[in-house]
C-alpha cells in the first residue's frame, strides 16, 4: 500500500531551488532512512511533503484536509518545542487530538495507544514528570512518543536522534523499525550513515535539494555515492548486528 | 427679563466721574459683565474671550462691541490700559506682571452669595467712577428680587450635580440661588456641606425633588456621563422637569434672578 | 474541576461583596431587600442602577482579559504576552476616544464597542505581523513600547483637541481603567462583544494545546494554524475592545491571571482559558473592591491597584526568561 507518493516536488527560495523535482513514494512496511548533507533538502522535503511549505509539484498527503492529514501521517519536527511546563503523559496524550471528535474526551483507544507510546519509548517512569524540566534527549523521546500516540500509518521524523546517547539512538531506530515490521512506514531523516544502514529498509540520499540515489542500504552507501555527496572516505565491515560504517577522512 | 431691561436703561444714563479710567480692560468673565453693565460708552475696551462663549457667556451679544483678549499680559498691556479688571483667581503671574508694568489692576473676589453681588457691583461703580449707576443697578437688583414673590412655607429639595459628582457646597452661589427661589438644597440639608466630589450612590439616596444638572459642554467626557446615568434618569423622569445650570448661574451679576425666575417657575407647578 | 469550583466560589463571594459595598451606607437587609424585593426606593436605585452593574462589569471586564491574556500566550507560546502590556488595550482605548470626541459615539451605540474593536484588531495584526507566529520576547516587547507609546500620545491628543474641559485631565482614566460610576448601559454596550469574544477564544482550547508543540508540529495534527490565527485576532479584539471601551484600559490582568493559575492546570493552555476567564473576572471584582475600601473618595483607578501588582510579576518573568531575550 502506497502511503506517501511525490511526483515532481519542487521547493524553491527565490530562483534557487531547495528541493528539485523530487519524485518518490513510500510503502507500507518500509522503514526509509532519508541522508544527506547540511542543506541538501531533507527538512524542506519532508515539510514540503506534508504541506507545511509552498511547493510545485504533488504530494498525496499536502492535498489532503489537516484532519485527514493528521490520521494519515505523523510528523516530528527536528525542532523540540515544549513550549509549557506540562506532564509528560499530558504531552503525549496530545497525539489523541486528531482522533478525538470535538468536545469528546479520550477513550480506552486512546489511553491504551498512549500508554503504548510511552512503553515503547521507555517513558513508563517519566508519566507525570514535568517535561520541561527533563533533559534534552529525555524530551526528544516524549515527544516521539507523541507521535507514536498520534497511530498513523505514516511517520516522518526529522532528525529525531540527534542529541540522544548511544543506546537511546539503538532504541529509537528500533521502534521505529519496529512500527515499519508491523505494517506501518517510517521516514527518518539522520547523519549516522551506520544507524541507517542497520536498522532501515531502504536510503534515500540527497545532494543540493535532488534525490541522487534510492534503493537498499547497501545499493545507496557505496564508496562512490559516499565519497561523491559527501566528500569522505568510509570505512565498512559487517557484523552479526548488520552493517558498521565510520567516516573515515575528508577527501 | 425685567431686569435685563432696566441694566440697559441704566447703561445709557450712566455719566462718568472726572478722574474715572479711560482705557479699562476685563480679563474675567465675571468682571466683563459688571464692566459692560456699568462703563460709560467707550470706557471699556476690552473683555475676555470667554464672554464670547454663549455657553458661560449670558451677554454675547454685548461682548460684541468690544475687543477680545485671552488674560495674557502681554496682550493686554498693548491695549495701554489705564485699569485692569480682573478676579482673584486670575493668574497672579499675568496680574503681578501687569502691575510691574505700571498697570493698576484691580481684583475682584467670588461671589458666594446675593450681598456679595451687591458688594461687587457697588465696588465696580467706584472703580470705573460709575457710583450713581452703580447704586441704581443695586436698587433696581433688589426690587427684581423682592417682585419674585415670598416663598412657599414647603422647601421642595433640589440637587445641584455637575460633572464628576460634584456638588456645590453652602459657600457656592448656586446654593444661595437654590434657596432664593424657595428650594432646599439636597446636599447641604443631608449634611454635605463642602463642595466637592460626592459618590453617586449617596446622591441617588438623597432622593431630592428636583435634580440640576450641570451644562455639558460639547465633545465628550466621562466626567459629564455621569449627569445622564440610569439612575439619575429616574429620578428625573418622576419630576416635572429637569433643569441645567448654564451662563446665568456662572457670575454674580442681576442675571442671576433671571435663574431665580426660572426656578421659581419649576417650583410652583410642582 | 477542584479549581474550577474553587475559583467560581471565589467569584461568588467576591460578587456578593462588591454589590454590598459602597459609600452610601445600606445596611445589610436594606440592600438585600433592595436588590431582590425591590424594597425601599432610593436604596433599590443605588443597588440595581450602580451597584449591580458596576459588579456585573467588573465579571465581564475581568473575564474577558484574563481570557485574552491565556489565549494570547497560549498562541505565542511566551508568558509576557499580555493585551494591555503591548499596546492592544491602548489601541482600543485611541478608537474609544476618537469616536466619543467625534460624536459618532453618542450618534450610534454600537460605534464606541466597534471603534474600539478596531483599534484593538489593528495592535494584535500589527504585533503579529511584527513579532511572527513564535512572538518572540524581544520583539514583542519592543513591539508592544512603541504600539503603547503611540496609541498612548494619539489618545492624549485625541483629548486634548476635545473642546470639552474635562476631556483633557480623563487621559488616566483610559490609560488607567475604572469601574465607578458605569450603569447597565455600559453592560449592554459590552456584552454582546464580549460573548463573541468568549466564544470563539474558548472555541481554541484545543488548537492552543497541540501548539504546545510547535506550529509545523500543530499543523500535522489537524489544527488549522491560519483559522487558529483568525479567531485568536478577532476574539481578542472583541474582548479587549469591548472592555476598554467601557472601563478603559486595565493592564495586568492577562499577565498574572494566566500565571498564577497556570500550575494548578497542569500548563495545559486550554484549561487555562476557562480558568483564567474566572481567574480575571475574580481578580478584577478584588481590585475594584480594594480601590472603593482603600480610598472611598477618591476615583483611584483600576490599572494604578494592578500595575502595583502586576509590575513585579512581570518583572520576574523577564528575569526568568532573560537567557532568551539576549
Amino acid at each position: 500500500m502506497t502511503l506517501l507518493s511525490l511526483d515532481n516536488l519542487t521547493v524553491r527560495r527565490g530562483e534557487c531551488p531547495v528541493v528539485d523535482h523530487v519524485s518518490l513514494s513510500v510503502h507500507a512496511g518500509e522503514c526509509v532512512g532519508l541522508i544527506g548533507p547540511n542543506g541538501a533538502g531533507k527538512t524542506t522535503l519532508l515539510r514540503a511533503a506534508l504541506g507545511l511549505e509552498p511547493f510545485s509539484g504533488a504530494s498525496s498527503l499536502a492535498s489532503l484536509s489537516a484532519a485527514e492529514r493528521a490520521r494519515a501521517a505523523a510528523f516530528l519536527p527536528q525542532a523540540r518545542q515544549i513550549a509549557w511546563p506540562m506532564a509528560v503523559e499530558t504531552l503525549v496524550a496530545l497525539g489523541r487530538v486528531p482522533h478525538l471528535p470535538r468536545g469528546s474526551t479520550p477513550g480506552a483507544v486512546d489511553r491504551a495507544a498512549i500508554d503504548d507510546a510511552l512503553h515503547r519509548l521507555g517513558l513508563d517512569g517519566f508519566r507525570q514528570r514535568i517535561a520541561t524540566q527533563l533533559s534534552g534527549g529525555e524530551q526528544g523521546r516524549v515527544l516521539i512518543a507523541r507521535a507514536l500516540a498520534q497511530q498513523t500509518p505514516l511517520l516522518l521524523a526529522d532528525e529525531p536522534i540527534a542529541g540522544l546517547d548511544p543506546a537511546q539512538q539503538i532504541a529509537t531506530m528500533q521502534v521505529f523499525s519496529g512500527l515499519a515490521q508491523e505494517g506501518r512506514a517510517v521516514v527518518v531523516s539522520l547523519h549516522d550513515l551506520g544507524l541507517a544502514a542497520r536498522h532501515c529498509t531502504r536510503l534515500i540520499l540527497m545532494h543540493q535539494g535532488r534525490l541522487v540515489a534510492d534503493g537498499a542500504p547497501d545499493d545507496v552507501l557505496t564508496a562512490d555515492l559516499m565519497a561523491q555527496v559527501f566528500g569522505i572516505s568510509i570505512w565498512r565491515q559487517d557484523s552479526p548486528l548488520g552493517p558498521v560504517l565510520q567516516p573515515m577522512g575528508v577527501l | 427679563m425685567a431686569a435685563l431691561a432696566s441694566a440697559a436703561a441704566l447703561l445709557v444714563a450712566g455719566s462718568a466721574d472726572a478722574e474715572a479710567p479711560t482705557r479699562v480692560v476685563s480679563m474675567n468673565l465675571c468682571t466683563d459683565q459688571l464692566a459692560m453693565l456699568l462703563a460709560d460708552e467707550g470706557q471699556l475696551l476690552s473683555v475676555s474671550h470667554i464672554a464670547f462663549d454663549p455657553l458661560a457667556s449670558p451677554m454675547v451679544e454685548e461682548a460684541a462691541g468690544y475687543e477680545k483678549n485671552h488674560g495674557q499680559a502681554e496682550e493686554i498691556f498693548a491695549m495701554r490700559p489705564d485699569l485692569v479688571l480682573a478676579g482673584v483667581y486670575s493668574d497672579p503671574y499675568t496680574v503681578g506682571l501687569l502691575r510691574r508694568l505700571g498697570v493698576d489692576v484691580v481684583q475682584f473676589p467670588l461671589e458666594t452669595d446675593f450681598d456679595g453681588i451687591r458688594a461687587n457691583m457697588l465696588k465696580m461703580g467706584e472703580v470705573l467712577g460709575q457710583v450713581d449707576a452703580a447704586q441704581r443697578l443695586v436698587a433696581q437688583f433688589d426690587a427684581d428680587l423682592a417682585a419674585l414673590g415670598p416663598n412657599g412655607e414647603e422647601r421642595p429639595s433640589a440637587l445641584l450635580h455637575y460633572a464628576n459628582n460634584y456638588t456645590s457646597g453652602d459657600k457656592s452661589l448656586a446654593h444661595q440661588i437654590l434657596l432664593a427661589a424657595g428650594f432646599a438644597n439636597a446636599t447641604t440639608e443631608a449634611g454635605i456641606t463642602v463642595a466637592g466630589s460626592v459618590p453617586l450612590e449617596r446622591l441617588v439616596l438623597l432622593m431630592p425633588d428636583l435634580v440640576i444638572s450641570g451644562q455639558p459642554y460639547p465633545g465628550a467626557s466621562r466626567a459629564e456621563e455621569v449627569l445622564d446615568h440610569p439612575a439619575l434618569r429616574v429620578l428625573q423622569q418622576k419630576q416635572s422637569g429637569a433643569t441645567l445650570t448654564d451662563a446665568e448661574w456662572v457670575c454674580g451679576t442681576p442675571f442671576v434672578l433671571r435663574a431665580v425666575a426660572r426656578l421659581v417657575d419649576i417650583r410652583e407647578r410642582m | 474541576m477542584l479549581l474550577r469550583i474553587w475559583l467560581l466560589t471565589t467569584l461568588v463571594i467576591l460578587f456578593a461583596l462588591s454589590v454590598l459595598t459602597g459609600p452610601a451606607g445600606l445596611t445589610l437587609v436594606d440592600t438585600v431587600r433592595a436588590l431582590f424585593l425591590g424594597q425601599g426606593e432610593a436604596a433599590t436605585l443605588v443597588m440595581r442602577e450602580i451597584r449591580l452593574p458596576r459588579a456585573i462589569l467588573g465579571v465581564m471586564v475581568g473575564a474577558s482579559l484574563g481570557l485574552s491574556g491565556a489565549a494570547m500566550q497560549g498562541y505565542l507560546r511566551n508568558p509576557l504576552a499580555e493585551p494591555g502590556l503591548i499596546g492592544v488595550s491602548g489601541s482600543a482605548a485611541l478608537g474609544a476616544v476618537i469616536v466619543l470626541q467625534t460624536g459618532l459615539a453618542a450618534a450610534w451605540w454600537l460605534a464606541l464597542p466597534m471603534a474600539a474593536l478596531g483599534g484593538a484588531l489593528a495592535a494584535v495584526m500589527l504585533i503579529l505581523l511584527l513579532a511572527g507566529p513564535r512572538g518572540s520576547s524581544l520583539t514583542l516587547i519592543l513591539a508592544g513600547i512603541a504600539i503603547s507609546a503611540l496609541a498612548g500620545a494619539m489618545t492624549t491628543l485625541v483629548l486634548n483637541l476635545s473642546p470639552n474641559p474635562f476631556a483633557a485631565s480623563e487621559v488616566v482614566f483610559w490609560m488607567m481603567g475604572s469601574l465607578s460610576d458605569r450603569s447597565f448601559d455600559h453592560v449592554w454596550i459590552a456584552l454582546p462583544f464580549m460573548i463573541i469574544g468568549w466564544v470563539l477564544l474558548l472555541s481554541l482550547g484545543r488548537p492552543l494545546d497541540v501548539l504546545t508543540l510547535g506550529e509545523d508540529a500543530a499543523a500535522t495534527m489537524g489544527v488549522e494554524t491560519r483559522r487558529v490565527r483568525m479567531v485568536m485576532v478577532l476574539g481578542i479584539a472583541a474582548c479587549v475592545g469591548a472592555a476598554t471601551a467601557v472601563a478603559g484600559a486595565i493592564g495586568f490582568v492577562g499577565l498574572v491571571v494566566p500565571h498564577v493559575l497556570r500550575p494548578f492546570v497542569g500548563a495545559r493552555p486550554s484549561a487555562l482559558l476557562w480558568a483564567s476567564a474566572l481567574g480575571g473576572a475574580a481578580m478584577v471584582l478584588a481590585a475594584d473592591l480594594a480601590v472603593r475600601l482603600i480610598l472611598p473618595d477618591r476615583d483611584l483607578k483600576l490599572g494604578v491597584l494592578m500595575a502595583i501588582i502586576g509590575a513585579p510579576f512581570f518583572l520576574h518573568l523577564i528575569y526568568k526568561t532573560r537567557g532568551e531575550l539576549r
